[in-house]
């Protein structure tokens, strides 16, 4: 899912400035997973900036709310009647979330309350780690099912580099070398052979690189 | 075997000598004379001098710019190209510009990741890796296409080669990545700079019992040691480097005034060990801002003078 953690309380406050109503709005999807933005979250920073607002003598009203999922429409419009009695709204949901937000309220300022990350999993509560970056053509058939664009820092995909040192990244003694560990598991698999073939340059134009990319589903469409 | 570049260094290699090539770092400013200087240094030891593309991701002097002023001293530049800071319509573009020059040996290379520079903050490209910078290259010269497939009337002719780490890890995965780049077309091979012969015996034995010795041609790397100082931090924060305590104690063991000539000492008995090395093509002397030691680790290791090439 998509990992993202809590801006600091003074980025907040900042960009919330003079404004007076405030919503604090949450996102029950994959920021409630990483404990970062879902019902839980909203209630904490709420009550912090409440005590931030006490402690420096400024009124404010903090409202509360959180939705299924704010990057889809039809839970984003149960927001409305709230959005329209606020100034502002802190989004807690990740970046696609908070400009959706924004989309469906336009005349409403939407800043964002986390840091977006990564698309990661958990590897033990609290603590996550990256795994895919939506390149958009995914070649883990040939890389014993661990990403290179996403677990290589040079994104190589006929690695390792010289800088890989007892399994561990150049640019990081935390980080794992992501060919290190491809290595490893085409061993366990019987696929070694694969290793000696060159990859060829990679498509990127499915990737960022392409422009803002768009699905369009015309066997699902309604 | 016939020749398929203007390459100095593919001719002194055909010829079957050893060759030696070095290298200069370009400055952290505009003033190009620098490279001259350094090269001037060298010139006449040397068969090729590689210059390096922003290495350790400091911003330098640009590798094409100083090549070319390399190249209008009547000498053999190896351009160092990494695929960290451009795309493959950059590279492509630079490798066009460097053939327009007459340089004619290219090195390619991934690069040191930009956290280590001068600019952490800033984005890195790696659009393409080394291995399918070497196709590229390969392609453009062979099949005359860019990466596009679109036909060049006039492709550039490079003499291609690579680098290869013996020492970084996994070590039983470092032949098979030789491999890949031979696969990929490097016909010359840098290699890290040698502190643990050991292993890089090993590594050689492992390159020979697959034949890899005898479809490219591996230039042994060496870097003179200036002090204890240098030992230590290459062992400790140079990621990829092997240098066994011995090293450091041998360096270490002599007074710091001699500790320079110890270094020097040891560059020259590396190189002599290693002409023996069956499969040892030539020597690739990396002196880091200490390309005046060159000529005289050359002349000490018997390797001077250097053969004479026709145009």
């Amino acid at each position: 899912m998509i990992k993202a953690i809590g801006k600091p309380l003074e980025e907040i406050v900042e960009m919330i400035g003079d404004s007076k109503k405030v919503l604090i709005a949450g996102c029950g999807g994959c920021v409630t997973v990483c404990e970062a933005g879902g019902d839980k979250e909203v209630k904490v920073l709420a009550s912090s900036l409440r005590l931030y607002y006490a402690n420096a003598g400024e009124e404010k009203e903090l409202n509360e709310a959180t939705v299924t999922r704010q990057c889809d429409v039809e839970y984003l419009n149960e927001l409305s009647e709230i959005v329209d009695k606020c100034d502002v709204v802190v989004s807690l949901a990740c970046g696609a979330g908070a400009q959706y937000m924004a989309e469906r309220y336009n005349d409403k300022p939407v800043f964002p309350g986390v840091d977006t990350c990564f698309i990661g999993v958990n590897l033990e509560r609290g603590v996550y780690s990256e795994r895919c970056q939506a390149c958009g053509k995914c070649i883990l058939a040939s890389t014993g099912g661990i990403c290179p664009v996403a677990r290589c820092s040079k994104r190589m995909l006929n690695g390792p580099c010289g800088g890989s040192e007892g399994g561990k990244c150049e640019v990081d003694k935390d980080i794992d070398c992501g060919w290190h560990l491809i290595y490893e598991r085409l061993k366990t698999l019987g696929q070694l052979d694969r290793f000696e073939i060159p990859v060829d340059p990679k498509d990127w134009s499915t990737s960022r690189d392409g422009g803002p990319r768009k699905i369009v589903r015309e066997d699902i469409k309604i | 075997m016939s020749l398929q570049t203007s390459s100095k260094l593919e001719k002194v290699l055909a010829a079957g000598h050893l060759a030696v090539t070095s290298e200069c770092g370009p400055p952290r400013g505009c003033d190009g004379s620098v490279i001259e200087a350094k090269a001037n240094l060298i010139k006449d030891c040397v068969d090729a001098i590689n210059v390096t593309d922003n290495q350790t991701s400091v911003v330098r002097l640009c590798s094409l710019a100083a090549c070319i002023r390399i190249k209008q001293m009547g000498l053999e530049p190896v351009l160092q190209m990494v695929t960290r800071d451009r795309n493959r319509i950059a590279m492509q573009s630079d490798i066009l510009g460097a053939a327009s020059f007459g340089i004619n040996t290219m090195l390619c290379l991934t690069g040191d990741h930009q956290r280590f520079g001068d600019h952490p903050n800033s984005a890195n490209v790696f659009d393409l890796d080394s291995t399918q910078l070497l196709q590229t290259v390969r392609k453009m010269r062979d099949e005359g296409k860019l990466l596009s497939d679109f036909e060049m009337k006039d492709p550039p002719r490079m003499f291609v080669g690579a680098a290869a780490n013996p020492f970084a890890d996994p070590f039983e995965i470092r032949v098979p990545r030789l491999a890949k780049k031979v696969a990929a077309g490097a016909q010359f091979i840098q290699t890290q700079c040698i502190y643990n012969m050991k292993k890089f015996k090993e590594w050689m034995k492992l390159v020979r019992d697959r034949g890899l010795h005898e479809k490219v041609a591996i230039l042994a790397g060496i870097t003179p040691i200036k002090s204890v100082g240098m030992a230590k931090y290459m062992k400790n924060r140079v990621a990829g480097l092997d240098v066994p305590d011995e090293i450091i104690k041998r360096i270490g063991g002599v007074p710091k005034e001699n500790q320079a000539e110890e270094g020097i000492k040891l560059a020259v008995e590396q190189i002599r060990e290693l002409k023996e090395e069956e499969g040892i093509r030539g020597f690739h002397i990396m002196a880091i801002e200490w390309e005046e030691k060159v000529p005289e680790i050359v002349e000490r290791a018997g390797l001077h003078p250097r053969p004479k090439t026709s145009d």
